[in-house]
Protein backbone atom coordinates (compact mmCIF):
# COMPACT_ATOMS: atom_id res chain seq x y z
CA UNK A 1 0.00 0.00 0.00
CA UNK A 2 3.35 2.59 0.48
CA UNK A 3 4.87 3.02 -2.72
CA UNK A 4 8.88 4.80 -1.10
CA UNK A 5 9.30 6.20 -4.88
CA UNK A 6 5.64 8.08 -5.17
CA UNK A 7 6.52 9.21 -1.87
CA UNK A 8 9.52 10.52 -2.47
CA UNK A 9 8.37 12.28 -5.28
CA UNK A 10 5.56 13.79 -3.34
CA UNK A 11 7.78 14.92 -0.86
CA UNK A 12 10.02 16.86 -3.30
CA UNK A 13 6.54 18.41 -5.11
CA UNK A 14 5.78 19.31 -1.29
CA UNK A 15 9.15 20.34 0.00
CA UNK A 16 11.43 21.34 -2.89
CA UNK A 17 12.79 24.70 -3.24
CA UNK A 18 11.30 27.19 -1.79
CA UNK A 19 8.17 25.74 -0.69
CA UNK A 20 9.25 24.48 2.07
CA UNK A 21 9.84 28.64 3.12
CA UNK A 22 6.14 28.98 2.76
CA UNK A 23 5.33 26.50 4.89
CA UNK A 24 8.32 26.86 7.74
CA UNK A 25 6.66 31.20 7.40
CA UNK A 26 3.53 29.89 9.56
CA UNK A 27 4.96 27.91 12.07
CA UNK A 28 7.74 30.50 12.87
CA UNK A 29 5.11 32.84 13.59
CA UNK A 30 3.52 31.25 15.53
CA UNK A 31 6.82 30.52 17.43
CA UNK A 32 7.51 34.70 17.29
CA UNK A 33 3.98 35.17 18.46
CA UNK A 34 4.52 32.83 21.24
CA UNK A 35 7.48 34.52 22.34
CA UNK A 36 6.21 38.31 22.27
CA UNK A 37 3.06 36.90 24.62
CA UNK A 38 4.67 35.44 26.85
CA UNK A 39 7.70 38.65 27.26
CA UNK A 40 4.28 40.64 27.08
CA UNK A 41 1.89 38.58 29.22
CA UNK A 42 4.19 36.14 31.12
CA UNK A 43 3.14 32.52 31.63
CA UNK A 44 -0.97 32.41 31.65
CA UNK A 45 -2.86 28.85 31.26
CA UNK A 46 -5.63 31.00 29.62
CA UNK A 47 -3.43 33.26 27.51
CA UNK A 48 -1.61 30.19 26.19
CA UNK A 49 -4.95 28.53 25.89
CA UNK A 50 -6.24 31.19 23.74
CA UNK A 51 -2.89 31.27 21.71
CA UNK A 52 -2.67 28.03 20.73
CA UNK A 53 -6.53 27.51 20.54
CA UNK A 54 -7.42 30.62 18.37
CA UNK A 55 -4.04 30.73 16.20
CA UNK A 56 -2.34 27.37 16.01
CA UNK A 57 -5.39 24.80 15.81
CA UNK A 58 -8.07 27.25 14.18
CA UNK A 59 -6.21 28.82 12.03
CA UNK A 60 -2.65 27.58 11.18
CA UNK A 61 -3.44 23.60 11.08
CA UNK A 62 -6.00 24.11 8.42
CA UNK A 63 -4.08 26.21 6.23
CA UNK A 64 -0.95 23.78 6.93
CA UNK A 65 -3.44 21.12 5.64
CA UNK A 66 -4.73 22.61 3.14
CA UNK A 67 -1.14 23.70 0.97
CA UNK A 68 -0.01 19.56 2.08
CA UNK A 69 -3.44 17.85 1.40
CA UNK A 70 -4.05 19.81 -1.83
CA UNK A 71 -0.54 20.58 -3.00
CA UNK A 72 0.09 16.81 -2.78
CA UNK A 73 -1.53 15.87 -5.78
CA UNK A 74 -3.32 19.14 -6.98
CA UNK A 75 -0.54 20.66 -9.20
CA UNK A 76 0.17 17.12 -10.84
CA UNK A 77 -3.50 17.06 -11.62
CA UNK A 78 -3.77 20.73 -12.92
CA UNK A 79 -0.49 20.32 -15.59
CA UNK A 80 -1.06 17.05 -16.27
CA UNK A 81 1.81 15.78 -15.37
CA UNK A 82 -0.18 12.94 -13.44
CA UNK A 83 -0.60 10.79 -16.30
CA UNK A 84 3.15 9.75 -16.16
CA UNK A 85 2.11 8.30 -12.17
CA UNK A 86 -1.30 6.84 -13.42
CA UNK A 87 0.11 5.16 -16.50
CA UNK A 88 3.03 3.29 -14.09
CA UNK A 89 1.77 -0.42 -12.67
CA UNK A 90 0.89 0.99 -9.06
CA UNK A 91 -2.17 0.55 -8.20
CA UNK A 92 -4.33 4.49 -7.78
CA UNK A 93 -5.59 3.86 -4.18
CA UNK A 94 -1.49 2.80 -3.49
CA UNK A 95 -0.57 6.52 -4.83
CA UNK A 96 -3.45 7.82 -2.87
CA UNK A 97 -2.59 6.31 0.36
CA UNK A 98 0.90 6.79 -0.08
CA UNK A 99 0.29 10.83 -1.11
CA UNK A 100 -1.89 10.73 2.10
CA UNK A 101 0.86 9.49 4.44
CA UNK A 102 3.03 11.94 3.13
CA UNK A 103 0.85 14.89 3.24
CA UNK A 104 -0.36 13.92 6.95
CA UNK A 105 3.23 13.36 7.78
CA UNK A 106 4.38 17.13 6.66
CA UNK A 107 1.28 18.74 8.39
CA UNK A 108 2.01 16.98 11.18
CA UNK A 109 5.70 18.51 11.17
CA UNK A 110 5.05 21.91 10.03
CA UNK A 111 1.53 22.31 12.87
CA UNK A 112 2.28 19.78 15.76
CA UNK A 113 5.54 20.67 16.37
CA UNK A 114 5.47 24.03 16.51
CA UNK A 115 2.05 24.04 18.28
CA UNK A 116 4.47 21.91 21.30
CA UNK A 117 7.03 24.07 20.95
CA UNK A 118 4.95 27.37 21.25
CA UNK A 119 2.85 25.94 24.22
CA UNK A 120 5.79 25.12 26.19
CA UNK A 121 7.05 28.74 25.43
CA UNK A 122 3.69 30.13 26.28
CA UNK A 123 3.31 28.41 30.00
CA UNK A 124 5.91 24.87 30.12
CA UNK A 125 3.34 22.50 29.28
CA UNK A 126 1.28 23.81 32.43
CA UNK A 127 -2.06 22.12 33.20
CA UNK A 128 -1.16 20.22 29.88
CA UNK A 129 -2.33 22.41 27.60
CA UNK A 130 0.25 22.29 25.52
CA UNK A 131 0.06 18.98 25.22
CA UNK A 132 -3.03 19.04 24.23
CA UNK A 133 -3.22 21.03 21.71
CA UNK A 134 -0.19 18.95 20.18
CA UNK A 135 -2.57 16.12 20.33
CA UNK A 136 -5.44 17.81 18.75
CA UNK A 137 -3.41 18.95 16.04
CA UNK A 138 -1.32 15.66 15.34
CA UNK A 139 -5.78 14.10 15.21
CA UNK A 140 -6.76 17.08 13.34
CA UNK A 141 -3.54 16.98 10.88
CA UNK A 142 -4.65 13.35 9.56
CA UNK A 143 -8.34 14.01 8.80
CA UNK A 144 -7.60 17.45 7.67
CA UNK A 145 -5.11 15.73 4.74
CA UNK A 146 -7.18 13.22 3.98
CA UNK A 147 -10.12 15.88 3.76
CA UNK A 148 -8.14 18.32 1.40
CA UNK A 149 -6.28 15.25 -0.32
CA UNK A 150 -9.74 14.22 -1.21
CA UNK A 151 -10.31 17.68 -2.92
CA UNK A 152 -7.49 17.73 -4.42
CA UNK A 153 -8.72 15.25 -6.93
CA UNK A 154 -12.80 16.29 -6.87
CA UNK A 155 -11.69 19.69 -8.18
CA UNK A 156 -9.68 21.90 -9.79
CA UNK A 157 -10.48 24.78 -7.24
CA UNK A 158 -9.24 22.77 -4.26
CA UNK A 159 -7.59 25.10 -2.14
CA UNK A 160 -10.30 27.31 -2.48
CA UNK A 161 -12.86 25.02 -1.35
CA UNK A 162 -10.39 23.74 1.25
CA UNK A 163 -10.17 27.87 3.02
CA UNK A 164 -13.83 27.91 2.48
CA UNK A 165 -14.60 24.84 4.99
CA UNK A 166 -11.62 25.52 7.13
CA UNK A 167 -12.31 29.38 7.52
CA UNK A 168 -15.78 30.24 6.79
CA UNK A 169 -17.59 27.03 7.60
CA UNK A 170 -15.30 26.20 10.91
CA UNK A 171 -14.68 29.37 11.70
CA UNK A 172 -17.45 31.63 11.02
CA UNK A 173 -20.47 29.78 11.10
CA UNK A 174 -18.63 27.47 14.28
CA UNK A 175 -18.76 30.38 16.04
CA UNK A 176 -22.68 31.47 15.00
CA UNK A 177 -24.51 28.38 14.52
CA UNK A 178 -24.13 25.76 17.33
CA UNK A 179 -24.88 22.67 14.72
CA UNK A 180 -22.05 23.41 12.69
CA UNK A 181 -19.68 22.60 15.48
CA UNK A 182 -20.78 18.88 15.16
CA UNK A 183 -19.30 18.91 11.70
CA UNK A 184 -16.24 20.42 12.35
CA UNK A 185 -12.81 18.92 12.34
CA UNK A 186 -11.74 21.13 14.76
CA UNK A 187 -13.64 20.34 17.41
CA UNK A 188 -13.64 17.10 16.97
CA UNK A 189 -9.94 17.18 17.65
CA UNK A 190 -10.44 19.26 20.59
CA UNK A 191 -12.52 16.48 21.85
CA UNK A 192 -9.37 14.09 22.29
CA UNK A 193 -7.46 16.97 23.04
CA UNK A 194 -10.07 17.18 25.99
CA UNK A 195 -9.58 13.63 27.04
CA UNK A 196 -5.80 14.20 27.03
CA UNK A 197 -5.79 17.29 28.92
CA UNK A 198 -8.40 16.43 31.53
CA UNK A 199 -8.56 19.29 32.85
CA UNK A 200 -11.40 22.23 31.60
CA UNK A 201 -9.12 24.94 29.97
CA UNK A 202 -9.28 22.60 26.65
CA UNK A 203 -13.38 22.06 25.59
CA UNK A 204 -15.08 20.52 23.07
CA UNK A 205 -18.82 20.79 21.83
CA UNK A 206 -18.31 17.06 20.70
CA UNK A 207 -18.78 14.01 22.87
CA UNK A 208 -15.03 11.88 22.72
CA UNK A 209 -16.83 8.72 21.16
CA UNK A 210 -18.45 10.75 18.92
CA UNK A 211 -15.60 12.84 17.63
CA UNK A 212 -13.54 9.43 16.88
CA UNK A 213 -15.97 7.51 15.43
CA UNK A 214 -16.19 11.00 13.20
CA UNK A 215 -12.61 11.11 12.60
CA UNK A 216 -12.15 7.85 11.72
CA UNK A 217 -14.89 7.67 9.43
CA UNK A 218 -13.85 10.77 7.46
CA UNK A 219 -10.19 9.72 6.79
CA UNK A 220 -11.33 6.63 5.82
CA UNK A 221 -14.20 7.37 3.74
CA UNK A 222 -12.06 10.46 2.06
CA UNK A 223 -9.12 8.15 1.13
CA UNK A 224 -11.58 5.52 -0.14
CA UNK A 225 -13.72 8.16 -2.45
CA UNK A 226 -10.23 10.19 -3.23
CA UNK A 227 -8.95 6.30 -4.86
CA UNK A 228 -12.13 6.18 -7.04
CA UNK A 229 -11.82 9.30 -8.02
CA UNK A 230 -8.16 8.75 -8.99
CA UNK A 231 -9.27 5.27 -10.80
CA UNK A 232 -11.45 7.43 -12.99
CA UNK A 233 -10.31 10.76 -13.49
CA UNK A 234 -10.30 12.46 -16.19
CA UNK A 235 -8.44 15.11 -17.33
CA UNK A 236 -9.81 18.51 -17.86
CA UNK A 237 -8.56 20.90 -20.37
CA UNK A 238 -7.71 24.70 -19.66
CA UNK A 239 -10.41 26.36 -18.52
CA UNK B 1 17.35 5.68 -45.11
CA UNK B 2 17.30 9.41 -45.33
CA UNK B 3 19.09 10.93 -49.08
CA UNK B 4 21.28 13.43 -47.83
CA UNK B 5 20.59 16.38 -50.21
CA UNK B 6 23.71 18.32 -50.48
CA UNK B 7 23.30 21.97 -49.25
CA UNK B 8 23.44 23.73 -52.23
CA UNK B 9 26.17 26.79 -51.89
CA UNK B 10 24.98 28.69 -54.65
CA UNK B 11 27.88 31.19 -55.72
CA UNK B 12 27.50 34.74 -56.01
CA UNK B 13 24.57 36.53 -54.69
CA UNK B 14 21.77 34.36 -55.49
CA UNK B 15 19.61 35.13 -52.44
CA UNK B 16 17.14 37.55 -52.62
CA UNK B 17 13.40 38.24 -50.37
CA UNK B 18 10.65 37.85 -53.11
CA UNK B 19 8.00 39.92 -52.61
CA UNK B 20 5.11 38.29 -52.66
CA UNK B 21 2.00 40.74 -52.51
CA UNK B 22 1.84 41.01 -48.62
CA UNK B 23 -0.01 44.18 -47.96
CA UNK B 24 1.21 45.82 -44.88
CA UNK B 25 -1.63 46.82 -42.24
CA UNK B 26 -2.91 50.86 -43.01
CA UNK B 27 -6.04 50.85 -40.62
CA UNK B 28 -5.72 52.89 -37.93
CA UNK B 29 -4.17 51.89 -35.21
CA UNK B 30 -5.41 51.90 -31.66
CA UNK B 31 -2.30 52.36 -29.30
CA UNK B 32 -0.80 51.77 -26.26
CA UNK B 33 -3.97 53.54 -24.41
CA UNK B 34 -6.47 50.92 -26.23
CA UNK B 35 -4.59 47.89 -25.57
CA UNK B 36 -4.62 49.52 -21.98
CA UNK B 37 -8.29 49.77 -21.65
CA UNK B 38 -8.68 46.37 -23.16
CA UNK B 39 -6.32 44.77 -20.87
CA UNK B 40 -8.32 46.43 -18.14
CA UNK B 41 -11.95 45.90 -19.03
CA UNK B 42 -10.37 42.10 -19.61
CA UNK B 43 -9.24 41.58 -15.81
CA UNK B 44 -11.93 43.40 -14.63
CA UNK B 45 -14.42 41.15 -16.35
CA UNK B 46 -12.31 38.09 -15.87
CA UNK B 47 -12.48 38.99 -11.76
CA UNK B 48 -16.33 38.36 -11.57
CA UNK B 49 -15.52 35.41 -14.16
CA UNK B 50 -17.58 37.21 -16.99
CA UNK B 51 -16.27 36.04 -20.78
CA UNK B 52 -14.84 32.82 -18.49
CA UNK B 53 -16.20 29.11 -18.13
CA UNK B 54 -19.22 28.60 -16.05
CA UNK B 55 -17.66 27.02 -13.59
CA UNK B 56 -15.06 30.40 -12.91
CA UNK B 57 -18.23 32.25 -12.58
CA UNK B 58 -19.40 30.01 -9.73
CA UNK B 59 -16.98 31.54 -7.01
CA UNK B 60 -16.69 35.22 -7.50
CA UNK B 61 -20.92 35.49 -8.01
CA UNK B 62 -21.34 33.51 -4.55
CA UNK B 63 -18.96 35.61 -2.87
CA UNK B 64 -21.02 38.83 -4.17
CA UNK B 65 -23.97 37.43 -2.97
CA UNK B 66 -22.31 36.08 0.71
CA UNK B 67 -21.38 39.75 0.76
CA UNK B 68 -24.09 41.23 -0.35
CA UNK B 69 -27.20 39.19 1.37
CA UNK B 70 -26.39 39.93 5.14
CA UNK B 71 -26.51 43.60 4.22
CA UNK B 72 -30.76 42.75 2.35
CA UNK B 73 -31.14 41.26 5.29
CA UNK B 74 -30.30 44.34 7.67
CA UNK B 75 -31.91 46.44 5.64
CA UNK B 76 -35.10 44.18 5.82
CA UNK B 77 -35.20 44.25 9.35
CA UNK B 78 -34.58 47.76 9.72
CA UNK B 79 -37.73 48.66 7.41
CA UNK B 80 -39.81 46.12 9.34
CA UNK B 81 -38.64 47.29 12.89
CA UNK B 82 -39.03 50.97 11.98
CA UNK B 83 -35.60 51.46 13.55
CA UNK B 84 -33.82 54.71 14.48
CA UNK B 85 -30.83 53.63 12.58
CA UNK B 86 -29.03 50.56 10.83
CA UNK B 87 -27.87 47.51 12.80
CA UNK B 88 -24.22 47.87 11.41
CA UNK B 89 -22.62 51.06 10.35
CA UNK B 90 -21.63 51.42 6.57
CA UNK B 91 -17.64 51.75 7.87
CA UNK B 92 -18.07 48.46 10.19
CA UNK B 93 -19.31 46.40 7.21
CA UNK B 94 -16.42 45.54 5.48
CA UNK B 95 -14.74 44.38 8.85
CA UNK B 96 -17.36 42.10 9.99
CA UNK B 97 -17.05 40.58 6.44
CA UNK B 98 -12.97 40.09 5.78
CA UNK B 99 -13.55 36.80 5.66
CA UNK B 100 -15.33 37.09 2.38
CA UNK B 101 -13.09 39.74 0.86
CA UNK B 102 -10.39 37.72 1.68
CA UNK B 103 -10.90 34.95 0.00
CA UNK B 104 -12.12 36.80 -3.02
CA UNK B 105 -8.87 38.55 -2.99
CA UNK B 106 -7.04 35.29 -2.45
CA UNK B 107 -9.07 33.38 -5.10
CA UNK B 108 -9.57 36.54 -7.72
CA UNK B 109 -5.57 38.03 -7.74
CA UNK B 110 -3.82 34.61 -9.10
CA UNK B 111 -6.59 33.78 -11.52
CA UNK B 112 -5.65 37.73 -12.85
CA UNK B 113 -1.95 36.96 -12.67
CA UNK B 114 -0.64 33.42 -11.84
CA UNK B 115 -1.89 32.32 -15.11
CA UNK B 116 -0.22 34.68 -17.81
CA UNK B 117 2.87 33.52 -15.59
CA UNK B 118 2.45 30.09 -15.80
CA UNK B 119 1.11 29.91 -19.18
CA UNK B 120 4.14 32.16 -20.62
CA UNK B 121 1.68 34.76 -21.90
CA UNK B 122 3.21 37.50 -20.69
CA UNK B 123 5.72 37.92 -22.71
CA UNK B 124 3.01 38.32 -25.57
CA UNK B 125 1.46 40.96 -23.71
CA UNK B 126 4.82 43.11 -24.13
CA UNK B 127 5.16 42.14 -27.64
CA UNK B 128 2.02 44.67 -28.12
CA UNK B 129 2.29 48.22 -27.27
CA UNK B 130 1.55 48.62 -24.18
CA UNK B 131 5.02 48.91 -21.42
CA UNK B 132 5.10 46.96 -17.79
CA UNK B 133 3.50 50.00 -16.31
CA UNK B 134 0.73 49.52 -18.54
CA UNK B 135 0.55 46.00 -17.77
CA UNK B 136 0.73 46.73 -14.07
CA UNK B 137 -1.55 49.66 -13.44
CA UNK B 138 -4.06 47.83 -15.80
CA UNK B 139 -4.15 44.37 -13.50
CA UNK B 140 -3.93 46.45 -10.19
CA UNK B 141 -6.45 48.90 -11.32
CA UNK B 142 -9.19 45.81 -12.53
CA UNK B 143 -8.42 43.80 -9.25
CA UNK B 144 -8.89 47.24 -6.92
CA UNK B 145 -12.17 48.25 -9.13
CA UNK B 146 -13.57 44.55 -8.65
CA UNK B 147 -13.21 44.67 -5.03
CA UNK B 148 -14.55 48.08 -4.71
CA UNK B 149 -17.37 46.59 -6.49
CA UNK B 150 -17.73 43.27 -3.80
CA UNK B 151 -17.51 45.72 -0.69
CA UNK B 152 -19.28 48.90 -2.27
CA UNK B 153 -22.25 46.98 -3.55
CA UNK B 154 -23.54 45.64 -0.01
CA UNK B 155 -23.16 49.37 0.83
CA UNK B 156 -25.33 51.12 -1.45
CA UNK B 157 -27.67 48.41 -0.60
CA UNK B 158 -27.84 49.44 3.40
CA UNK B 159 -27.56 53.08 2.13
CA UNK B 160 -30.93 52.40 -0.13
CA UNK B 161 -32.46 50.33 2.11
CA UNK B 162 -31.93 53.65 4.79
CA UNK B 163 -33.13 55.72 2.34
CA UNK B 164 -36.14 53.57 2.30
CA UNK B 165 -36.63 52.94 5.73
CA UNK B 166 -36.95 57.13 6.19
CA UNK B 167 -33.31 57.00 8.49
CA UNK B 168 -32.29 60.97 8.53
CA UNK B 169 -31.02 61.80 4.68
CA UNK B 170 -27.74 63.64 5.56
CA UNK B 171 -26.63 61.34 8.31
CA UNK B 172 -26.36 58.54 6.55
CA UNK B 173 -25.49 59.78 3.32
CA UNK B 174 -22.38 61.24 4.95
CA UNK B 175 -21.96 57.42 6.81
CA UNK B 176 -22.17 56.06 2.88
CA UNK B 177 -19.56 58.74 2.01
CA UNK B 178 -17.44 57.50 4.33
CA UNK B 179 -18.05 53.57 4.11
CA UNK B 180 -17.22 53.99 0.34
CA UNK B 181 -13.51 56.27 1.02
CA UNK B 182 -12.69 53.73 3.84
CA UNK B 183 -14.04 50.43 1.35
CA UNK B 184 -11.70 51.92 -1.28
CA UNK B 185 -8.40 52.39 0.56
CA UNK B 186 -9.43 48.69 1.40
CA UNK B 187 -9.89 47.76 -1.74
CA UNK B 188 -6.51 49.15 -3.13
CA UNK B 189 -4.45 47.97 -0.38
CA UNK B 190 -5.71 44.20 -0.63
CA UNK B 191 -5.68 44.47 -4.02
CA UNK B 192 -1.95 45.69 -4.06
CA UNK B 193 -1.23 42.88 -1.59
CA UNK B 194 -3.23 39.72 -3.52
CA UNK B 195 -1.20 40.65 -6.94
CA UNK B 196 2.46 41.43 -5.27
CA UNK B 197 2.31 37.68 -3.48
CA UNK B 198 0.63 36.21 -6.66
CA UNK B 199 2.98 37.60 -9.00
CA UNK B 200 5.42 35.40 -6.97
CA UNK B 201 4.11 32.16 -8.04
CA UNK B 202 2.74 30.53 -11.63
CA UNK B 203 1.36 27.98 -9.42
CA UNK B 204 -2.36 29.21 -8.40
CA UNK B 205 -2.67 26.78 -5.57
CA UNK B 206 0.13 28.56 -3.72
CA UNK B 207 -0.82 32.01 -4.69
CA UNK B 208 -4.45 30.93 -3.10
CA UNK B 209 -3.03 29.78 0.05
CA UNK B 210 0.19 32.55 0.43
CA UNK B 211 -2.34 35.36 0.03
CA UNK B 212 -5.25 33.93 2.64
CA UNK B 213 -2.39 32.95 4.79
CA UNK B 214 -0.63 36.02 4.50
CA UNK B 215 -4.06 37.82 5.27
CA UNK B 216 -5.76 36.05 7.81
CA UNK B 217 -3.03 34.69 9.53
CA UNK B 218 -1.61 38.21 10.34
CA UNK B 219 -5.39 39.39 11.50
CA UNK B 220 -5.29 36.35 13.75
CA UNK B 221 -1.84 37.53 14.93
CA UNK B 222 -2.47 40.73 16.01
CA UNK B 223 -5.74 40.67 17.32
CA UNK B 224 -4.21 37.90 19.81
CA UNK B 225 -1.79 40.38 20.94
CA UNK B 226 -4.28 43.39 20.75
CA UNK B 227 -6.66 41.05 23.20
CA UNK B 228 -3.55 39.94 25.58
CA UNK B 229 -2.58 43.96 25.16
CA UNK B 230 -6.04 45.23 26.17
CA UNK B 231 -6.00 42.30 29.04
CA UNK B 232 -2.60 43.90 30.37
CA UNK B 233 -3.67 47.24 30.02
CA UNK B 234 -7.12 46.62 32.38
CA UNK B 235 -4.67 45.25 34.69
CA UNK B 236 -2.64 48.30 35.18
CA UNK B 237 -5.28 51.11 34.51
CA UNK B 238 -5.29 51.60 30.88
CA UNK B 239 -1.49 52.34 30.85
CA UNK B 240 -0.78 50.40 28.36
CA UNK B 241 -3.92 51.13 25.89
CA UNK B 242 -1.60 52.81 23.26
CA UNK B 243 0.56 49.44 22.42
CA UNK B 244 -2.76 48.24 20.77
CA UNK B 245 -2.88 51.12 18.38
CA UNK B 246 0.67 50.44 17.62
CA UNK B 247 0.29 46.90 17.46
CA UNK B 248 -2.56 47.54 14.94
CA UNK B 249 -0.09 48.63 12.24
CA UNK B 250 0.69 45.30 11.68
CA UNK B 251 -2.42 43.34 9.68
CA UNK B 252 -4.04 44.98 6.51
CA UNK B 253 -7.42 44.41 7.90
CA UNK B 254 -6.37 46.63 11.29
CA UNK B 255 -4.66 48.73 9.69
CA UNK B 256 -7.78 50.10 7.48
CA UNK B 257 -10.14 49.67 11.15
CA UNK B 258 -7.39 51.92 12.69
CA UNK B 259 -7.44 54.53 9.32
CA UNK B 260 -11.32 54.61 9.54
CA UNK B 261 -12.03 55.17 13.36
CA UNK B 262 -9.55 58.03 13.24
CA UNK B 263 -10.10 60.04 10.46
CA UNK B 264 -14.24 58.74 9.20
CA UNK B 265 -16.23 58.39 12.48
CA UNK B 266 -15.65 54.62 12.42
CA UNK B 267 -16.00 52.98 15.53
CA UNK B 268 -13.23 50.42 16.27
CA UNK B 269 -13.56 47.19 16.44
CA UNK B 270 -10.20 46.99 18.35
CA UNK B 271 -10.79 44.84 21.66
CA UNK B 272 -11.70 47.42 24.30
CA UNK B 273 -13.14 49.84 21.74
CA UNK B 274 -10.40 52.04 21.91
CA UNK B 275 -9.11 53.55 17.92
CA UNK B 276 -6.16 55.21 17.54
CA UNK B 277 -5.76 58.67 18.06
CA UNK B 278 -5.32 61.63 15.81
CA UNK B 279 -1.79 61.74 15.61
CA UNK B 280 -1.36 57.60 15.54
CA UNK B 281 -4.48 57.81 13.02
CA UNK B 282 -1.47 59.72 10.53
CA UNK B 283 0.74 57.30 10.96
CA UNK B 284 -2.02 54.75 9.69
CA UNK B 285 -2.88 56.98 6.99
CA UNK B 286 0.77 57.27 5.72
CA UNK B 287 1.51 53.36 6.62
CA UNK B 288 -1.69 52.58 4.50
CA UNK B 289 -0.52 54.30 1.47
CA UNK B 290 3.06 53.59 2.06
CA UNK B 291 1.86 49.96 1.36
CA UNK B 292 0.05 50.89 -1.72
CA UNK B 293 2.18 52.63 -3.17
CA UNK B 294 5.19 50.11 -2.09
CA UNK B 295 2.85 47.50 -3.92
CA UNK B 296 2.67 48.83 -6.75
CA UNK B 297 6.66 48.84 -6.31
CA UNK B 298 7.25 46.01 -5.96
CA UNK B 299 4.76 44.92 -9.02
CA UNK B 300 6.80 46.95 -11.38
CA UNK B 301 9.96 45.94 -9.95
CA UNK B 302 8.46 42.27 -10.79
CA UNK B 303 7.22 42.73 -14.28
CA UNK B 304 10.60 45.04 -15.22
CA UNK B 305 12.07 41.72 -17.00
CA UNK B 306 9.67 39.48 -18.54
CA UNK B 307 12.27 36.40 -19.19
CA UNK B 308 10.67 34.97 -15.92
Amino acid sequence: MYDPTVARLTYRALLGRRRALILGALPLLLIVIAVAVRGLAGADDQTAADVLGGLALATMVPIIGVIAGTGAIGPEIDDGSVVYLLSKPIKRPTIIFTKLIVAIAVTMVFSAVPTLVAGLILNGNGQQIAVAYTVAALVASIAYAALFLLLGTVSRHAVVFGLVYALVWEALFGSLVEGARTLSVQQWALAVAQKVSGGDMVTSDVGLPTATVLLAAVTVLATWYAGQKLRSLTLAGEE
Amino acid sequence: MAVEHPVATPAGDQTRIHNIGYRAYDGPRLGRAYARRSLYSQSLRGSYGLGRSVKSKVLPMLLFVVMCVPAAIMVAVAVATKAKDLPLDYTRYAIVMQAVISLYVASQAPQSVSRDLRFKTVPLYFSRPIETADYVRAKFAALASALFVLTAAPLLVLYVGALLAKLDFADQTKGFAQGLVSVALLSLLFAGLGLVIASVTPRRGFGIAAVIAVLTISYGAVSTLQAIADAQSLGDGGGSSGAIAWIGLFSPVTLIDGVQSAFLGASSAFPGGVGPSNGEGVVYVLVTLGLIAACYGLLMRRYRKVGL
